[in-house]
């Protein structure tokens, strides 16, 4: 029996626009275990930060349902669901603008501490703020200091110790090193790999880089326009991708060395309209092995191989 | 085979310096590189190791104040661009030197149609073409780049990032400058856009041989597009050669940290080694290497003597102190 964290099922997330309903998430089920990672991973306007958001009701889903811990998100009431927040929050992916200028270190990674009353007294918070400080890789000398004084790499692990000072279980993370340069990168990949460790904590991890999700994660969704197009663990889908919008981003990855490069795989053209998209395969414009059916069909979620889901027609001829 | 080879660009001793509220940041400190006609250079290093800098100093573009050229000689085609009349500037800007954006959402003016735009571009540079014909040149730059000639009438908002940016390929590439520098032409797009806009660019550079400066923080980008790559770091190239000679006979600890910073597509369970610490301060460089203090070889001399550049084959040059010691070797080359 494994030991399910997350559970989404048919959650969907339509906005009303002047040109009919946007499709942001359609239909997406899947499940975290406790203390493992799940990559969400596609590119831009495919629904992946949405879906992070949904999850978490920064904004409420059309329909569908979410469940934390046996908790259904969803039915909570705005004061419990308040209460909810401390167990899932967020690392955002600008730390440039997801920090207020006017707080120092010590208000920005206090103030979660103070407002959800895990600590209480002067001398107790500062305390527990040092000891997240320390946790995360920031000298203590840099207490007083503001954003602006901080690079790129400080600033995202003040975010992260903001999400740990309520001892969450669940982080979701939505680009966290996308932002960064690589050598800082690596330093907090690690960083988050080491906490997930120590404090058995899962994530979701938001992510358009898949080189990255591939070193970080266990399972890996990959989306294209709101849908799910294929679902499996990381090893399984690096080296099996079965749908073809798959293994084009894989083809895609600039691998950075000079033998064995991949044979690319080109898409033409580019991602079409989320906004009152037709019943057929949304992939099938760019998709070089569309047929007939692809184009009087959406093809659903089907488990190819154990624990190996695909949404194509024809994933096992091509 | 003549050894003889065309230089299209050759900067030399380049020094810039930002002077801001009494504080001299110094961006680029005594950098030199060559572009041969027909190459593919890929200028390499994280935020603030000075590449925009000096891309912008090829064009003679510093914005100044606070930016000062305060040594250096830059030459394209053999025209020093360092002491030119802004008229005779403008003449080789877009003829000879052309420059593409990182952000093509901001690099293109919204109320002009692309056509347009394209077309001003050659207008400027031909004189003897009128209006229409520039315009019919324009359109087919677009097609050039994979854009329906039709779309010329279009403003950028009606296209996407990648297709913005193929526009702006299409602007810098019209008059078929010698010499293109790309500032990070693909960071701003997703990877299956990338991949098309590499491609595209792999395309052009057969087509027309132009020589190419990329700037650009991806190692993986450069092994795609690049025939040889300049490391910078703090304002200096560290390691420069071949691209075979930098990635499979990497020589400088920063390069190394850099391969050692990214995951690893084969072996997914390798753990990532990141260089501790940051880039130093550019308003306060210490005396001798400047990446002493993050590099694992590092000794005493490291952090008080200035690297000299050294001269490792024909092609391959590095500057790190540890070379004086002719058995020293950095981890990655001691892999089979």
């Amino acid at each position: 029996m494994s030991d399910t964290l997350l559970e989404v099922k048919n959650l969907k997330k339509y906005f009303k626009t002047p040109r009919g309903l946007l499709h942001a998430v359609d239909d997406v089920s899947f499940t975290i275990d406790r203390g493992k990672t799940l990559g969400v991973v596609g590119e831009s306007g495919c629904g992946k930060s949405t879906t992070g958001r949904v999850i978490l009701r920064l904004i409420e889903p059309t329909s569908g349902s979410v469940k934390l811990a046996g908790v259904d998100i969803g039915a909570l009431s705005r004061r419990e669901l308040r209460a909810h927040r401390k167990n899932m929050p967020m690392i955002f992916q600008d730390p440039f603008s997801s920090l207020d200028p006017r707080q120092t270190v010590m208000q920005a990674i206090s103030e979660p501490i103070i407002n959800n009353k895990i600590a209480t007294g002067k001398y107790e918070v500062e305390e527990l703020t040092v000891e997240l400080m320390r946790t995360v890789g920031l000298a203590e000398r840099l207490i007083n200091t503001y954003p602006h004084e901080l690079d790129g790499g400080r600033r995202q692990r003040i975010g992260i110790a903001r999400a740990l000072s309520m001892n969450p279980k669940f982080i979701v993370c939505d680009e966290p090193v996308s932002a960064l340069d690589v050598s800082i990168q690596a330093q907090v990949l690690n960083l988050l790999k080491q906490l997930q460790r120590e404090r058995d904590l899962t994530y979701m991890f938001i992510t358009h880089d898949l080189a990255v999700v591939n070193h970080f994660a266990d399972d890996i969704v990959v989306m294209y326009l709101g849908q799910l197009v294929e679902k499996a663990p990381a090893e399984e889908l690096f080296e099996n991708p079965l749908h073809p919008y798959t293994k084009a981003l894989l083809s895609a990855i600039p691998v950075p060395q000079t033998y064995d490069r991949p044979e690319r795989i080109l898409l033409k053209g580019e991602i079409s309209s989320p906004i009152e998209p037709k019943d057929r395969c949304r992939f099938a414009k760019r998709c070089p092995f569309a047929l007939e059916e692809c184009w009087a069909k959406c093809p659903s979620l089907q488990e190819a191989r154990p624990g190996h889901f695909v949404a194509c027609h024809h994933y096992d001829k091509i | 085979m003549s050894n003889e080879k065309e230089i299209v660009l050759s900067i030399k001793d380049l020094v810039v310096h930002y002077e801001v509220d009494g504080d001299v940041i110094k961006a680029v400190n005594g950098m030199t590189i060559q572009l041969e006609k027909g190459r593919t250079l890929g200028l390499v290093g994280e935020t603030g190791a000075g590449k925009t800098t000096t891309a912008l100093a090829a064009l003679n573009l510093v914005p100044d104040p606070p930016g000062i050229i305060k040594n250096g000689e830059i030459q394209i085609c053999g025209k020093d661009v360092l002491h030119m009349s802004q008229k005779e500037l403008e003449m080789v800007r877009g003829y000879d030197i052309a420059m593409i954006f990182q952000d093509p959402m901001t690099s293109l003016n919204p109320v002009l149609t692309v056509g347009f735009q394209i077309a001003e571009s050659i207008r400027i540079h031909e004189p003897e073409l009128n209006s229409k014909q520039a315009y019919e040149r324009a359109l087919d730059m677009l097609e050039l780049v994979g854009i329906d000639r039709h779309r010329g009438s279009e403003y950028p908002h009606q296209f996407s990032g990648g297709m913005k940016q193929r526009v702006v390929i299409a602007i810098a590439l019209a008059c078929n400058p010698h010499v293109l520098v790309a500032d990070e032409p693909t960071t701003a797009l997703d990877v299956t856009i990338q991949a098309q806009v590499l491609d595209m660019m792999n395309n052009l550079k057969n087509k027309f041989g132009t020589s190419t400066i990329i700037i650009t923080h991806a190692l993986g980008i450069v092994a795609d597009i690049c025939d040889d790559v300049a490391v910078m770091y703090a304002g200096r190239i560290i390691e420069q050669g071949t691209l075979d000679d930098v990635f499979n006979r990497t020589r400088h600890p920063y390069t190394e940290g850099l391969f050692n910073s990214l995951p690893n597509i084969k072996d997914r369970k390798a753990e990532l080694k990141p260089i501790p610490g940051l880039m130093p301060d550019p308003a306060n460089l210490p005396e001798g290497c400047a990446f002493a203090d993050r590099c694992s070889y590092a000794t005493d001399v490291c952090r008080t003597k200035q690297p000299e550049q050294r001269m490792i084959s024909g092609t391959h040059m590095v500057a790190c102190t540890a070379y004086d010691d002719p058995n020293f070797m950095i981890e990655r080359s001691r892999k089979p």
